[in-house]
């Protein structure tokens, strides 16, 4: 296990040239996470949460975690924007990023989230509050705090009659950074774009010009990489690149906050998520930890015999039968609260219900996003 | 100082002038080389001399400066404004980099670009009328500032403009007529005494009447007025600029 990390490391070092943020992050114990894999999921819907019903959040203590996990790289406080229409955007936001995390800022439209990335990036202006980064006030030390971060925005925004070298080496020198050819090669092969260097933008596709971009915010050698929606409009092949292509650089120590509308992308990746509407961070969680106190399970027993009612030894469970009486759906939250199945088969066994199958499913980061964004509207 | 950005915008802009040579240098140089040819060459032989030179050298200056306040604006306010009609804007907005080194490299680059125009049509004059200047260190200087000053106004307007039209309206419809009614093809002492006194409001005057000054070392009005009012407006153009950036005004919402 040993040897095969050791491998690992040293192939991962030769990937854009960050040599120095990953002697940083190994400092501070960041080491690889284990790639997560995941058993088949079962596709059968959950049935719907009941109106009215609330989601539990206890947001007093969303962020305890983070104060006692790995130091923040990001540090919003109070923040809030409200635009000269009147529009409030941002509602006394708090955030911490951690630094080497992968984080996922989900949303609906409307919720924020591009204004938020827009005032830590220096492109749109806050009303109140602050917003450090490594260490720097975005407003009163800009110069410092926006060396260390790139930008993709979700347009796919370029000189179109650049050439790709022209372009790379235009955002190095605007990030106060001198020349150096090596890297911008070396980010440009990682990119697969070395071979059409000299061509001009205009000239790819839309993936190229995504994958132009990130070269571009990568250019200037930064420890925080925002994404906004950065796999939007992309192919499924392009889209596993950029997967593959963003834990590449997690593993090399850069900090990565990605929005993205495709939940499915924040489950792959994301080590936290944080979840806004209507301004407001209305949680912020890891992953997988989120998925196993919001996420619900659901056990489905397919039975020999039909029922006519759930009989009366079984109601604690507060079972459900179907129409047809042959299956019973027993919903449990997977909150740590100890899931009676045992008990539940052995009281139908003991009552000579014969089970012909059984199925388990759990609900997706998906499910959990809607249903917080639905909870809080 | 982020020396690195400045070099960045200005060398970005300045790949931009060559990529378009065609519509940045020689577009400008061919019109102006055919108002020597005919207002100077074809009409002007039968025009007496105005101040003491000949008609194609007296409207030499005036022409220049024509060129220079038309390019200096449509380079700078294009240079900003394309950025901004892209979306590539976010970049730059996103740097490390001060007021002062977005307005050098931006400004910076445009009135290179004015300077080197203003030059190259000197010299092309210098092929259909014989001139010589009284002045070149003065010369220089009111061809060094009205580019800036001039550069700056562009850049305030690339960035007030929400559409190409906009960007086109004040060089069209404000700079063109004023540098024409401002004593470019004249002398304004030719004018009746009452426009003589209306034309004093055309700040464009003073730019052209200095300028010709430091070619013949005669001119409308005082040079050290000339001076004083292209100073006043790169002033006026300063603290514009300042606000605009300093406020986030059509840049950070």
């Amino acid at each position: 296990m040993g040897a095969k990390f050791h491998v690992r490391v040293t192939l991962e070092l030769c990937n854009f040239g960050y040599w120095t943020t990953y002697v940083y992050g190994e400092k501070h114990g960041r080491h690889f996470a284990p790639s997560r894999s995941r058993g088949p999921r079962i596709k059968t819907p959950l049935p719907p949460r009941p109106q009215g019903e609330p989601v539990v959040l206890n947001l007093d203590h969303r962020n305890d975690e983070i104060e006692h996990a790995a130091p923040s790289i990001i540090s919003v406080k109070n923040l809030t924007k409200t635009y000269a229409s009147g529009l409030q955007a941002l509602k006394d936001v708090n955030l911490e990023i951690r630094r080497g995390e992968i984080f996922a800022l989900l949303g609906p439209n409307g919720a924020g989230k591009t204004t938020l990335i827009g005032i830590i990036c220096g492109l749109v202006r806050s009303s109140e509050g602050t917003v450090i980064a490594d260490g720097h006030d975005i407003v009163t030390d800009y110069r410092l705090a926006r060396t260390k971060i790139g930008l993709v925005p979700q347009e796919l925004s370029t000189d179109m009659f650049e050439t790709i070298w022209a372009t790379v080496s235009f955002s190095r020198g605007l990030f106060g950074k001198p020349p150096k050819p090596a890297h911008l090669e070396k980010v440009l092969r990682e990119l697969s774009l070395w071979d059409k260097r000299h061509q001009k933008i205009m000239t790819l596709s839309g993936g190229m010009k995504r994958r132009v971009l990130i070269a571009k915010a990568l250019s200037h050698e930064p420890e925080i990489l925002f994404l906004d929606e950065p796999t939007a409009g992309v192919d499924v092949e392009l889209r596993r690149d950029m997967w593959a292509m963003v834990r590449s650089l997690r593993s090399l120590g850069v900090t990565i906050i990605l929005t993205t509308h495709y939940i499915e992308e924040a489950e792959q990746m994301a080590d936290r998520i944080g979840v806004m509407s209507k301004g407001e961070i209305i949680l912020v969680e890891d992953k997988t930890k989120l998925m196993q106190k919001l996420g619900k399970k659901q056990l489905s027993l397919q039975l020999q015999q039909l029922l006519t009612k759930i009989p009366e030894q079984l109601t604690q469970y507060e079972l459900e039968l179907s129409k047809d009486g042959g299956q019973l759906i027993y919903n449990f939250d997977a909150r740590g609260e100890r899931p009676k199945i045992a008990d539940l088969l052995r009281d139908i066994a003991e009552l000579g219900i014969d089970i012909k199958d059984l199925q388990t499913c759990e609900s997706s980061l998906e499910d959990i996003f809607v249903n917080l964004v639905r909870a809080h509207s | 100082m982020n020396r690195y950005a400045i070099r960045a915008i200005y060398m970005f802009e300045m790949s931009r002038t060559f990529r378009t040579l065609l519509q940045s240098i020689a577009s400008p140089v061919i019109s102006t080389s055919l108002y020597f040819v005919v207002f100077g060459s074809a009409i002007g032989h039968r025009i007496p001399q105005v101040e003491g030179v000949t008609y194609a050298a007296f409207i030499i200056p005036g022409l220049t400066m024509l060129s220079l306040l038309n390019e200096s604006i449509s380079n700078a306010s294009l240079g900003i404004y394309l950025p901004r009609f892209t979306g590539t804007i976010f970049e730059v907005l996103s740097a490390p980099i001060s007021h002062l080194e977005l307005i050098a490299g931006y400004v910076g680059a445009a009135a290179s670009k004015s300077v080197l125009l203003g030059a190259i049509i000197l010299i092309t004059a210098r092929l259909f009328v014989p001139y010589s200047i009284a002045h070149p260190i003065w010369m220089l200087i009111f061809l060094g500032l009205t580019a800036v000053t001039f550069s700056l106004f562009g850049f305030i307007i690339g960035i007030w403009a929400d559409g190409f039209e906009k960007l086109q309206l004040v060089p069209m419809l404000i700079v063109t007529p004023l540098t024409f009614l401002g004593g470019s093809f004249y002398s304004i002492k030719m004018l009746p005494p009452i426009w003589q006194k209306i034309t004093l409001f055309n700040p464009v005057v003073y730019l052209v009447s200095g300028f010709r000054w430091s070619f013949y070392g005669a001119s409308d009005v005082g040079v050290e007025v000339s001076a004083s009012m292209t100073l006043v407006f790169f002033m006026i153009c300063v603290v514009a600029a300042r606000w605009i950036l300093t406020t986030g005004y059509r840049l950070k919402p």
